[in-house]
């Protein structure tokens, strides 16, 4: 629906186009200044989403207070060629010299055709997608939430009373899949008496069957629910409702569950906005690739909620300790819920080994199936 | 296996606590649907009304402290949007339908618009009224927790059928939808009581919103209907236009949704996608069922530009 919303910046180019026309030449030609660097960030949904794309906006607020750094955002912006009018506002109409494309959809053909016809604006995207034959003045970024998660296991395998704990996901894919199985080898860890039970909705954004996932979770008797979906604010908000613990995604979501909340996994997305504007500020260059996740400082933890056991806090700071020193998290002898050995004994997934983001499998424990 | 555990029985139970929680929208809009195709008018707009709704109720509420005028504010709000489409469908050679897809994407963008500074806070929720305390299941405890308006969308749909067969008011719409030129005779101005039935059936659609951000899932938010104005169309189709049967294909609709997390609390994993597929899947059926050429659409006002 939000392609019909009323989008000032599309509007403003529209009539602004025709008389730039004769100017557009000149300022392509621009290049951007050593200490004035204007940003333009896009973002899917609503900055305030409690979810992913406030996980960025928060980052956006943190580059806005650096000196000589200008911030141009544009939200809701659908994963279609309206993406593309917005990219090319921001470099005509507010001379971006670095953009952020925030969504998944935004990358192919979007960014990179908007790369390709601007050689001198830096573009970066919010997800692993860049290879080699794409244009150099394009690029990813990308955090490994997955470790987040695994201190997210550990909190909430010290938390619960019925060792029965809810996810609520979205799709099957890889990088939702390796944060299930981060939570869930976490929580078996320092309990192994513990199994997560994970319900797929099957999108993104589905508040009302996210909200039946929820409540169907608790009647199955689970005590803590966690989730990997774009805005988490309707699990966090339910399940505090029915009184039982959770463990937030994305973003902050301690206020919603003041009695409940244990812990989140969260981007810090910051470090890396700082660290990139940095180096373009000081006339340097950007890498095209760059991900990471505790050790570089760009995933963290949510502070302890309520809903925290003192025994769930000591292990969890314990665990950030040894993500930090990059332990491996999937160590074998490891199997999938089938039964299937996935990692023999004696071998082990450091962090960021490309395994992880080729993870098609739940592991021993959790309740659920890919299909 | 613990006290609370209640393993298969769960689906049965979550599917029937699923028709409660998640019937009411589909039950007002259906129902503000029916008394406008009724008059002989079909709105389509009412699922922006639905989305304005939801926004302008969260909004009032939070602004207010109070659901109850949230919930007002959201039926005032529908009104606007069902006067505007009554009044510009009395014009000549407008078509219902054409204005009804405007007014839908006009309530949305509308509600997105000024809906924007209400996503990060909370507005206080409708009380729910808790009818399990007899049971020791927190599951039934939790199923039985129903919301006021679920219950006034059950009146209401009672009051509306037999308002219909035995009111005057009833017979005036009725006739309206049936027959313009009998109206006509009889000395009433189709044009207005198209125009109060639309208005009104705006006012039902927008208190079906109130309850998406108010109560269930309870939160506003730009994704928060999928849907849902429009399916409540097809169900007043499903439903021949009888605000009993209404209340029926809600409840119906409603389980339907809960099928598919349902069924993955248990254990059965497999086909999910299918399973979340399952109102779409119904509206479909329903789709295909009601155009048979055989059985033409029994009960259908004669001047619904549809049927026409």
């Amino acid at each position: 629906m939000s392609a019909f919303t009323l989008n000032r910046r599309t509007l403003l180019k529209s009539a602004a186009i025709g008389s730039l026309g004769l100017t557009t030449g000149l300022l392509t030609q621009r290049s951007a200044f050593a200490a004035d660097l204007t940003i333009g960030i896009i973002y899917v949904g609503s900055r305030d989403d409690y979810g992913w794309n406030q996980a960025h906006a928060v980052a956006a607020k943190a580059l806005a207070a650096v000196p000589g750094v200008k911030v141009v955002e544009e939200e809701n912006v659908p994963e279609t060629v309206a993406v593309s009018k917005t990219m090319e506002s921001m470099v005509e109409l507010d001379g971006a010299g670095l953009i952020f494309a925030t969504s998944f959809g935004y990358y192919s053909p979007f960014m990179v055709d908007a790369a390709k016809k601007y050689p001198d604006v830096q573009f970066r995207h919010a997800a692993p997608l860049w290879t080699d034959k794409d244009p150099k003045n394009a690029g990813s970024y990308f955090g490994y939430l997955d470790q987040a998660h695994y201190i997210d296991g550990i909190a909430a395998g010290l938390s619960t009373k019925s060792n029965k704990l809810g996810f609520v996901a979205a799709k099957p894919i890889s990088s939702v899949l390796s944060n299930i199985n981060s939570f869930t080898i976490g929580a078996r860890k320092v309990n192994p008496n513990a199994t997560v039970q994970v319900i797929f909705t099957g999108d993104w954004s589905m508040p009302v069957r996210e909200a039946e996932a929820t409540n169907a979770l608790i009647d199955a008797g689970c005590d803590v629910i966690t989730c990997h979906v774009d805005s988490p604010k309707t699990v966090i908000q339910n399940a505090e409702a029915k009184g039982v613990k959770s463990c937030g995604h994305n973003a902050s979501q301690a206020d919603l569950a003041p009695k409940g909340f244990i812990t989140g996994a969260e981007y810090k997305w910051e470090t890396i906005y700082k660290q990139y504007a940095d180096t373009l500020t000081k006339g340097g260059e950007l890498p095209n690739f760059l991900s990471g996740g505790y050790d570089l400082d760009f995933v963290q933890n949510t502070p302890y909620g309520a809903g925290a056991t003192p025994e769930a806090i000591k292990a969890a700071d314990a665990a950030k300790v040894e993500m930090k020193a990059k332990v491996p998290v999937f160590v074998g002898p490891l199997k999938d819920n089938t039964g299937k050995e996935v990692i023999p004994a004696g071998t082990s997934h450091a962090p960021y080994d490309p395994w992880i983001d080729q993870i098609n499998f739940l592991v021993e424990g959790v309740t659920g199936s890919i299909t | 296996m613990s006290g609370t555990d209640i393993g298969f029985w769960g689906v049965p139970l979550a599917m029937f606590a699923g028709a409660i929680r998640v019937s009411t929208p589909f039950l007002f809009v259906s129902l503000g649907e029916c008394l406008t195709e009724k008059s002989g008018r079909i709105n389509l707009g009412l699922e922006g009304t639905l989305v304005f709704g939801a926004m302008s109720g969260y909004a009032v509420s939070y602004l207010t402290g109070s659901p109850w005028l949230g919930v007002l504010a959201a039926g005032i709000s529908g009104m606007f949007f069902g006067a505007i489409h009554g009044y510009i469908c009395k014009l000549p050679k407008v078509n219902d339908i054409a204005i009804g897809i405007a007014m839908m994407l006009f309530g949305t963008g509308l509600a997105f618009f000024f809906g924007k500074p209400f996503i990060q806070p909370q507005a206080p929720h409708l009380p729910s009224i808790n009818l399990g305390g007899w049971s020791d299941y927190p599951q039934i405890q939790s199923a039985l927790e129903i919301n006021p308006l679920f219950l006034v969308g059950a009146v209401l749909a009672v009051a509306m059928w037999w308002a219909f067969k035995n009111t005057r008011w009833g017979l005036i719409i009725r006739m309206t939808g049936d027959s313009a030129p009998a109206a006509l005779a009889m000395g009433y101005s189709v044009d207005l009581v198209r125009f109060l039935a639309t208005t009104v059936g705006g006012f039902f659609a927008g208190v079906g919103g109130a309850f998406l951000s108010l109560y269930y899932p309870g939160a506003w938010s730009e994704g928060l209907s999928s849907g849902q104005g429009l399916m409540a169309v097809a169900l007043v189709i499903f439903s021949r236009w009888n605000p009993l049967l209404c209340f029926g294909a809600a409840l119906l609709f409603g389980a339907a949704g809960a099928i598919g997390p349902a069924l993955q609390s248990v254990g059965i994993t497999q086909g999910y996608y299918f399973f979340n597929a399952a109102p779409y899947l119904l509206t479909l059926f329903i789709m295909i069922a009601s155009v048979s050429p055989k059985r033409s659409l029994k009960g259908a006002p004669g001047e619904l530009s549809i049927t026409k």
